[in-house]
């Protein structure tokens, strides 16, 4: 194809994309213009579980109810955790953007102990539901919605804890320098969106539901 | 100009020639077609199995499959035809062309349109892998619980069905992220989303609805594989759990499913209607705006598949008023596409045909999609061949005519000849009869009672002659397909050159050789107008002069 008009635009073109480095920036456009879609699916997903959980709410036949099993103390200490490490996972990206290769390290080696931290939570109290309490996924509705839903969650916190490891590994050779920090975006936002579905089933599951 | 010339010496052998390997590919116009072909076994699939369908109800009291193979055929034949027949040769088109129309090289993700074809095509090969497992899945395509729980359903063949949806489900969102993420970052300079094709217009709104509306029925699917796998109680009614929450559920994905497969067809017929009538699609803006409207109300009438239930009177009332809203954005694109016939200068190809033929039948199934959603009616014939007829003019009348007319329209683009005029005229009138005979007596069986789902029926129901009808047509649409099939196949083999733009069109993909080379265009080309095309070919009077 060699016809003028149609390919004048290729000056255009070139000036909006300005050089190799805006390549790069077209890249990072498309991958959080993705992440947004997909998160807005997960959204979809999680706000599913939840409608499922409030739908059953109080409706088992038979015990344990979640005012007689939920412990409160410990699932505050997961959250503040999982809250904390939202705050870290901001100050790691703010590091790398800044072009802080150890300050990042640092933050982001708090964010991963956060994250395990809760994690560690939920399989204590997991643990004392199922061998103290005998509520088990089968057990009642109370017992299938509440594991389906947390589980589901502790889930996706397992999956963002290994992106983070991953990270965390790549840099110690120094392979995550500042050019990454637009790429560090999705994995810091997708961190969030775990942490903010953590507030709302706190709220439904743990204040509300009780 | 070197765009439009073509001889015969440069066809290159359809798309293959620059195929590294058809496994491994990740270029956009190679998975469109994986995706088609595949879709296209999976058509002649379901067909036979509407086929055995029918053959079953030819006569009263027949015994030809009996009642167990009967309950598969059908849930095979719209699980088939909905999730690995119109949505993937949707997507297959989409993928092939949503690049080219943007004068983008590629998907936003082409590594991740890979793993989406392969999804789909594993989560087919799932389902029907439950036929040397024990039995195909017999519980209809939505799958109601508590029918599906374990202990109705006893044996693998639900899981099986679970397992892939779920699976071709996770390419399907894949899909839809990407898509949109195309469309938002990769278009042409010059070409704002007010100039896009309304083709890549309505695809972006496909992936957009898809992105809220599968995951809910994702969850649904993991939860019934709970309480089948470990003893969950979602579903189980002993247990507190709801039948009713499936069915929310279900159809909250359900139903704009039916827009997931309706508005790329819908795109289909805004890009091939203005061609063939040689003139601009008549209200741009409102065709684009109804597309938005009809995204967003689709999300809110599911329960209209729910009227009898028993849901409140109120809820009822609710979910049918916005039921008859949806008739509005839907009334606006057919009086925008008939605005645009009306008073040009028609040229009858095969696409426009098809494009007439949707024009037709999606509008008798939009009528009476008007009555069902009035809720009254639906008392009555819900549940019978009455809903049979019509959601066949919606989704074969619909999807598939326009399938058709991409067919026909896109094919020399995709490989560089031209598809057989006669054989397509002999499809059409095929399809158009077939089609008729098969499912308007639908409505009539159905309002003289006959359920669906029933294997067989005694003689003295009157509903003898109306299935006899259908079967013939039924016959005439394989005759049909038989003829689109050849058609293909020839026709990749010895079809005409098509040259780059043989239907004087005006689109991007059009501006590019036939078949493309592998990255598209040589240059990003600059985009002025809504027709870039037509600007290059008429620079005395281009559009961008006239458009704002
Ligand atoms: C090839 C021509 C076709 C014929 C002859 C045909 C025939 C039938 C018949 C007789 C039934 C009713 C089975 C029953 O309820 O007892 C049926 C069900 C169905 N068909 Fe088709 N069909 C055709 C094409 C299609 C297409 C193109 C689609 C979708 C895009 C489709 C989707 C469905 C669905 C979703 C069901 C409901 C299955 C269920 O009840 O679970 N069919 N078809
Ligand atoms: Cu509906």
């Amino acid at each position: 194809m060699n016809d003028a008009s149609l390919t004048s635009g290729i000056a255009t073109a070139r000036a909006l994309d300005g050089g190799s480095g805006a390549a790069d920036l077209d890249a990072t456009h498309r991958t959080h213009v993705g992440m947004v879609c997909f998160l807005c699916s997960e959204a979809a997903f999680f706000g599913t579980l939840i409608v499922a959980y409030l739908t059953y709410l109080g409706a088992s036949k038979s015990g344990p109810t979640p005012a007689e099993v939920l412990s409160l103390p410990l699932v505050i200490a997961g959250t503040a955790a999982l809250v904390a490490s939202s705050v870290t996972v901001h100050l790691a990206h703010a590091a790398l953007r800044a072009g802080r290769a150890g300050t990042f390290r640092t933050w982001l080696a708090a964010t991963i102990i956060l994250g395990a931290l809760f994690l560690v939570g939920t399989a204590v109290e997991w643990h004392e539901l199922i061998f103290e309490h005998g509520l088990t996924i089968s057990r009642n509705l109370f017992g299938t919605t509440y594991f389906t839903l947390v589980g589901f969650h502790g889930l996706h916190v397992t999956v963002g804890l290994l992106l983070l490891t991953l990270m965390f590994c790549l840099s110690l050779p120094g392979f995550v320098s500042q050019r990454h920090s637009d790429g560090f975006d999705v994995i810091s936002w997708y961190w969030h969106f775990v942490d903010s579905v953590w507030i709302v089933v706190f709220a439904v599951v743990y204040v509300f539901g009780r | 100009m070197a765009v439009w010339e073509s001889s015969a010496a440069d066809i290159s052998p359809p798309a293959v020639a620059h195929a590294p390997s058809w496994a491994t590919t990740v270029d956009h116009k190679q998975i469109g077609i994986l995706y088609i072909v595949t879709s296209l076994v999976f058509l002649a699939v379901g067909g036979l199995e509407a086929l055995v369908i029918r053959a079953q109800l030819w006569k009263p009291d027949s015994h030809l499959v009996g009642p167990e193979v009967f309950n598969q055929m059908f849930t095979m034949h719209g699980t088939t035809m909905i999730f690995f027949v119109v949505m993937p040769m949707l997507f297959g088109f989409g993928n092939y062309l949503v690049p080219l129309m943007i004068g983008a090289r590629d998907m936003a993700f082409p590594r991740l349109n890979a793993f989406s074809y392969w999804m789909f095509a594993f989560g087919g090969a799932v389902t029907y892998l439950s036929f040397l497992a024990g039995g195909a899945p017999d519980v209809g395509w939505f799958a109601y619980a508590p029918l599906t729980e374990y202990a109705f359903s006893r044996g693998t063949s639900t899981d099986y069905w679970i397992l892939g949806i779920l699976i071709s489900g996770i390419g399907t969102l894949a899909t839809a992220v990407n898509l949109v993420t195309t469309i938002l970052t990769m278009r042409a300079p010059g070409m704002s989303l007010g100039k896009v094709p309304l083709f890549v217009w309505m695809m972006m709104f496909d992936g957009i609805l898809l992105i809220f509306a599968l995951p809910p029925v994702t969850a649904a699917i993991i939860m019934l594989l709970l309480d089948r796998s470990l003893g969950a109680h979602f579903f189980d009614t002993q247990a507190g759990g709801s039948a009713i929450l499936w069915q929310h559920l279900f159809w909250f994905f359900g139903h704009p499913e039916v827009y997931v497969m309706a508005l790329p067809a819908f795109g289909i017929i805004s890009e091939v209607v203005p061609v063939f009538s040689r003139k601009v699609i008549f209200g741009y803006e409102s065709v684009a705006a109804a597309t938005v409207a009809i995204g967003v109300l689709s999300m809110g009438v599911w329960a209209h598949h729910m009227f009898t239930v028993g849901m409140s009177d109120a809820l009822d009332a609710i979910f049918s008023g916005a039921s008859f809203l949806i008739a509005v954005p839907t009334g606006i694109k057919m009086f925008n596409w008939i605005a645009t016939i009306y008073g040009g200068k028609l040229v009858l190809a095969s696409p426009m045909l098809f494009a007439l033929g949707f024009l037709a039948m999606f509008l008798i199934g939009g009528l009476t999609g008007i009555m069902l959603a009035a809720v009254p009616i639906d008392w009555q014939v819900s549940d019978t061949y009455f809903v049979v007829g019509h959601f066949h003019y919606v989704l074969f009348g619909g999807s598939l005519f326009a399938i058709m007319a991409a067919f026909y329209y896109w094919f020399p683009k995709a490989t560089g000849r031209m598809m057989d005029e006669r054989l397509a005229r002999w499809q059409f009138w095929l399809m158009l009869a077939g089609f008729n005979l098969t499912f308007f007596p639908m409505h009539i069986a159905g309002l003289l009672g006959m359920p669906r789902r029933i294997y067989t029926y005694s003689a003295d129901r009157g509903w003898t002659i109306w299935n006899q009808l259908s079967t013939v047509g039924a016959a005439m649409l394989a005759v049909c397909f038989a003829v689109f099939f050849w058609n293909l196949f020839d026709s990749v083999r010895r079809g005409a050159p098509a040259g780059d733009d043989p239907w004087d069109a005006w689109t991007l993909e059009w501006a590019t050789t036939s078949p493309p080379a592998p990255y598209n265009f040589e240059q990003i080309p600059l985009v002025r107008s809504r027709r870039p095309l037509w600007d290059l070919k008429h620079p005395e009077d281009p559009d961008w002069e006239h458009e704002s």
